[in-house]
């Protein structure tokens, strides 16, 4: 096949687009230049898409004997993620831009443009697995229950998983680590990335402030009703958040407070206890299903963040809008993060979270 | 199909089309240089081998003085076109606000090559500089009745002016003579950017103030240039040490590439009229058929008054740097031809102050043939270009290519 390996300037996709050359596939290698102004040096494991990044990923391409090319993207990386993000936010809700990236980005934008090229697939460093199942491609969690990233590749459909390759889900990531030594791959202990790859040092409120500005509003206890606190802009507040919810002292009943509720509308940040977090209902729109759509009632797993547990739960599908009747309540969970419905190791789909609630 | 059997990596029959970027070494060249590279001697040391060094340094200075119609004593040798841009301006704007400070303007066009409109723009930063474009037509040349204007209105305060001999994306040759003699009357230094004009074309450089060269341009080595300079003209220099070349340039002088350059130099001097009418005829039939054969192609910079080997071509709706990797794949190597800026290529400098739209420049490629290009490599353009262009533009580009 003839396939584009994206070329972060990391160790998995380096050693991803090896495994693709080892394979026998005509590998072409392409940087994604994500942002407008990428920094000249990478901080530790902060941020991406530096130049330090671009000439280690063309480094990567050199050692493995293929072309190397960088595609700006940028512009649509802006539109369709950053912005995306700011306005989630704004709303009061909690996106994962990597799941948005993977959706719109690598897997449109890249993918699109690749096949149009007379390419057959896009291979990237993502640890999942796809397999032939009997009704089709399936999307997998990887062996590596602690590198898994099936939950930001929930958003794929099967069209998109046929040109699809992963090929480090089967592999632990210590072992990655080691055969990029093996194969002389300079980036073999580059740090891996972590946090939000546009927000460079991690402060994700102090950047939506610096883009959203003052929206200051009131903090109040959701079980009394007292007023607690001011706060800057309730973007800045996700649900289950305890930091920052400016508590000077114990509130009456002794116990800890989070954040439970974020109305960005009247700019109200509810905090309460952790009782209050505790939801076992969950509604999601845009739903997105990795193979044949779930038509009817099914027991499955659902996993609401990119490193939590998944847990069983009733799904209920009602044309874009998906349901989850969890077994056990969940701490915790904010709208606008994705939800993603597993069978076992299968994924099945993906919903974006609209409402969660106690039953 | 060139696609559907194989990406040639590394083709066997690679078809070089980018010239402007480097050409390949002259064989004269190479024998000077290679000849050079095994002797020993510092041109500056007084014992027989830095006397044998310095003879083939001054041999050479002589031999490029002669091709260029200036005296040997004008040329000063220098690392490549990048330092003599960089001496010239950042020398001249230095030399001329020591006789007078409030000469702060710089006077240049939009289509200028990094290695000048940079320096400039770092005058302005951290010297106190005032740039002032000059306009560009829609082929790329500049606007002497502009010029005029400028000169007119305060040549009290211009530093200099800087024009190019002949542009690298588009090929556009200014009109040296005329600039010049407007920059004489009101007694302001000119200098001229000639790294891609000296050996594609005759250049006088007796015409201007300065002149930069480029070694790689005309079939010689990377990494040394020169800057020709009118007697007069005494820059202040960029680098201090053992005051090699008068002063103007301290650094111990690379002998063999200096040997190089000049044989290049004079080699081109010499096929010039032959090669240039053998190239031009190759690269008009490439825009020729080109066109003929790919719908919504448009040709940039002035279809006459150009560079014989440069042929830039826009192709509606695809990214330049989509068509690249395919013709890259198909073994045809061209460019951009514009730089890029921290690795992430943006649409051309030039092409869009020659008033082409943003979307119009992505997608613009630079072809550009030299000595040993021949009718086999235009053939092989025009037979896989249709099919790369077809498929590029179904890429489309970054911006439009989002499903929903």
């Amino acid at each position: 096949m003839k396939v584009v390996a994206a070329l972060s300037g990391g160790v998995d996709s380096a050693v991803a687009a090896a495994r693709a050359v080892d394979a026998g596939h005509e590998v072409v290698a392409v940087h994604l230049a994500l942002s407008r102004s990428p920094a000249a040096n990478r901080v530790g494991s902060r941020g991406c898409c530096t130049i330090e990044d671009s000439h280690d990923a063309r480094r990567v391409a050199d050692v493995l004997g293929i072309p190397f090319y960088i595609w700006d993207l940028s512009e649509l990386f802006e539109t369709e993620v950053i912005d995306d993000f700011v306005s989630e936010y704004a709303l009061g809700r909690t996106p994962n831009p990597c799941l948005r990236c993977n959706e719109k980005i690598k897997f449109t934008a890249v993918l699109d443009r690749s096949v149009a090229m007379g390419f057959d697939a896009v291979c990237t460093g993502h640890y999942a697995r796809i397999v032939d199942g009997p009704n089709g491609r399936e999307l997998h969690r990887a062996v590596d229950p602690g590198k898994d990233q099936s939950y930001v590749l929930a958003v794929l459909n099967e069209e998109q998983l046929s040109r699809a390759m992963f090929p480090l889900g089967d592999t632990h990531k210590a072992d990655i680590r080691t055969e990029a030594a093996n194969r002389g791959l300079l980036v073999a202990d580059k740090p891996d990335s972590h946090d939000i790859c546009f927000v460079p040092d991690g402060d994700t409120a102090g950047w939506l402030h610096n883009r959203l500005g003052d929206a200051p509003g009131d903090i109040i206890d959701a079980t009394t009703g007292e007023l607690v606190g001011q706060h800057e802009g309730a973007y800045a507040f996700t649900v289950g958040q305890r930091r920052g919810v400016g508590l000077g002292r114990p509130a009456a009943d002794g116990a800890r407070r989070y954040v439970v509720e974020v109305d960005t509308a009247t700019s109200t940040v509810m905090i309460g206890p952790p009782t209050l977090l505790h939801i076992d209902h969950i509604s999601g729109d845009r739903a997105r299903w990795c193979g044949p759509a779930l038509t009817e009632s099914t027991q499955a797993l659902v996993q609401v963040r990119a490193h939590g547990e998944a847990v069983p739960a009733r799904i209920e599908v009602d044309g874009d809008v998906v349901t989850a009747l969890l077994d056990e309540s969940l701490r915790g969970v904010a709208a606008g993060q994705a939800m993603v419905i597993y069978d076992d190791t299968r994924v099945i789909g993906s919903s974006t979270i609209s409402r969660a609630t106690r039953r | 199909m060139f696609f559907c059997t194989r990406l040639s990596y590394v083709s066997k029959q690679t078809v070089y089309l980018d010239y402007a970027a480097t050409a390949p070494m002259r064989p004269e060249a190479l024998t000077a240089m290679t000849t050079e590279l095994a002797t020993v001697g510092n041109a500056s040391s007084l014992h027989a081998s830095g006397r044998r060094a310095r003879r083939v340094v001054e041999e050479s200075r002589e031999a490029i003085a002669a091709v260029l119609n200036v005296q040997p004593r004008d040329v000063v040798f220098t690392s490549g076109g990048t330092e003599a841009d960089n001496l010239a301006i950042k020398g001249i704007y230095a030399m001329r606000q020591l006789k007078d400070p409030h000469r702060r303007r710089i006077l240049t066009s939009p289509i200028e090559h990094h290695a000048v409109l940079d320096p400039i723009e770092s005058l302005a930063e951290s010297a106190g500089a005032e740039i002032q474009y000059l306009f560009a037509d829609n082929v790329g040349r500049v606007d002497l009745d502009w010029l005029k204007t400028e000169l007119e209105r305060d040549s009290e305060q211009v530093a200099l002016v800087s024009v190019m001999w002949a542009n690298n994306e588009v090929g556009t040759i200014q009109r040296v003579a005329e600039i010049a003699e407007l920059c004489a009357e009101f007694t302001i230094p000119f200098h001229c950017d000639a790294v891609q004009a000296v050996g594609q074309l005759p250049v006088d450089a007796s015409l201007v103030d300065a002149l930069a060269l480029s070694g790689h341009k005309v079939g010689g080595p990377i990494g040394v240039g020169a800057l020709v300079l009118r007697p007069g003209v005494n820059p202040v220099p960029l680098l201090h040490g053992g005051g090699q070349e008068r002063d103007v340039r301290s650094g111990t002088l690379d002998t063999p590439a200096i040997a190089g350059l000049a044989a290049a130099i004079v080699a081109a001097n010499g096929d010039m009229a032959e090669r240039a009418t053998r190239v031009r005829t190759l690269r008009d039939d490439l825009v020729e058929r080109v066109t003929a054969t790919i719908d919504d192609v448009k040709r940039n910079g002035d279809p006459d008054e150009t560079l014989p080997g440069v042929a830039n071509l826009s192709f509606e709706g695809c990214e330049g740097d989509a068509l690249l990797l395919l013709l890259d794949a198909a073994g045809i190597e061209c460019s951009r031809g514009s730089a890029c800026t921290a690795g992430v290529p943006q649409p051309s400098h030039v092409l869009l102050a020659m008033g082409i739209d943003p979307q119009t420049a992505r997608s613009s490629l630079r072809f550009s043939l030299g000595m040993d290009s021949t009718q086999a490599d235009v053939d092989r353009v025009v037979e896989v270009l249709p099919d790369i262009v077809a498929r590029a533009r179904r890429a489309g580009t970054p911006r439009s290519s989002m499903g929903s």
